[in-house]
């Protein structure tokens, strides 16, 4: 029975493994290229500020910035660790 | 007017020289005025792959910094009517490359020449960043492979970014995607990207496909452009190129792997 599993798998063809790879990060680049130019400082300054009271890690914010047709968005969102152990007394 | 067209990528090795190379070449071979400027300083190859590496006394370099007139620095191509070549300098610090003194060159080209080709360095420092930066089209050359085709969307973005055309809102560059070392046997079996895969990641337009081909080697070896050898795939393919860039429709070749007959596997088959 495994053998036949085995048999019929078929490997999956390592192009369209590079193509999976390629899409998400070319995706990832142009979403970073469309954002004005202070986003990653503000992210930065902005990591710094909820440091003050939150040890969180560089990863743990996510922001980003959607358009519609005459406002912006600025979405912001910071994982919190599970524990209090990370507050600053 | 010139039409100044940048040969890039990011990635090195991908074939740019040998692209920026057969393509100026097949433009003059068409009776266009031809230029092809090297802009890597310090590593310059372009001449090598022109054959007119014993013929350079004089350098942008130099024309830059008022040591020599443009005329001294050209270097008239052997082979080709129409095709002048403006060697880099070999010795000199990249910094004496200023986009004040590029202007200037342009400009005095522009006057003469139908197109000017700017062959750019690697990366996405200073010297990749001034080749393109005067330019009205992009040759993005991109293997299909996955390093490659992320540089070449890098590359993309500084196009539309970093440009003349971009910084004063005109029309922005047009870009062309060149897809080189295209192996339809390793396509097929699934090993490689086929061209729509990175067509589709990158969404630009497809000037040009070459395979890979051992002509190219053996064109960098003579020091003469590829596009020369039109017994060869990669010739002809340099050739569609060209006429697609000149505004042509020219139907894709050496994109299907053609299965070999037992005749030519009997005797070698015709050169590729």
């Amino acid at each position: 029975m495994k053998l036949l599993e085995f048999l019929k798998r078929e490997r999956k063809k390592s192009a369209s493994v590079a193509k999976e790879r390629l899409q998400i990060i070319v995706a990832h680049q142009r979403g970073e290229r469309d954002q004005p130019d202070y986003m990653p400082m503000l992210q930065q300054e902005l990591l710094e500020v909820i440091r003050r009271y939150v040890q969180v890690d560089q990863d743990a914010i996510n922001i980003s910035l959607d358009s519609d047709n005459d406002c912006s968005i600025l979405e912001l969102n910071v994982t919190l660790p599970r524990d209090e152990q990370g507050r600053p007394s | 007017m010139a039409k100044i067209i940048v040969v890039t990528s990011g990635k090195g090795g991908v074939g740019k020289t040998t692209s920026a190379a057969a393509i100026a070449t097949g433009l003059a071979l068409r009776g266009n005025k031809t230029v092809v400027i090297d802009f890597d300083v310090g590593l310059r190859n372009l001449d090598l792959i022109m054959g007119c590496e014993r013929r350079v006394v004089y350098d942008l370099i130099n024309v830059i910094q008022g040591e020599a007139g443009l005329n001294q620095a050209l270097i008239r191509d052997k082979r080709t009517e129409n095709l002048h070549i403006l060697p880099a300098s070999q010795t000199r610090d990249k910094e004496a490359l200023t986009p004040e003194g590029v202007e200037k060159v342009l400009e005095t080209l522009s006057q003469e020449y139908d197109f000017i080709v700017c062959d750019s360095p690697a990366g996405i420092e200073h010297g990749a960043q001034l080749a393109m930066y005067f330019a009205d089209e992009a040759i993005v050359v991109t293997n299909p492979e996955v390093s490659s085709v992320r540089d070449s969307d890098r590359i993309l973005g500084l196009l539309a970014s970093k440009t003349r055309r971009a910084e004063r809102s005109e029309p922005p560059v047009k870009e062309h995607l060149l897809i080189t070392r295209y192996d339809p046997s390793r396509v097929t079996s699934g090993d490689m990207l086929t061209l729509e895969d990175v067509r589709e990641i990158l969404a630009i337009n497809l000037v040009g496909l070459i395979p890979e081909s051992e002509a190219v080697l053996r064109a960098s070896n003579q020091g003469v452009p590829v596009v020369h050898d039109m017994d060869s795939d990669a010739g002809k393919a340099y050739a569609d190129t060209v006429s697609r860039l000149l505004g042509e429709e020219v139907p894709l070749r050496f994109h299907e792997y053609q299965k070999k007959g037992l005749l030519s596997r009997m005797f070698g088959g015709g050169r590729r």
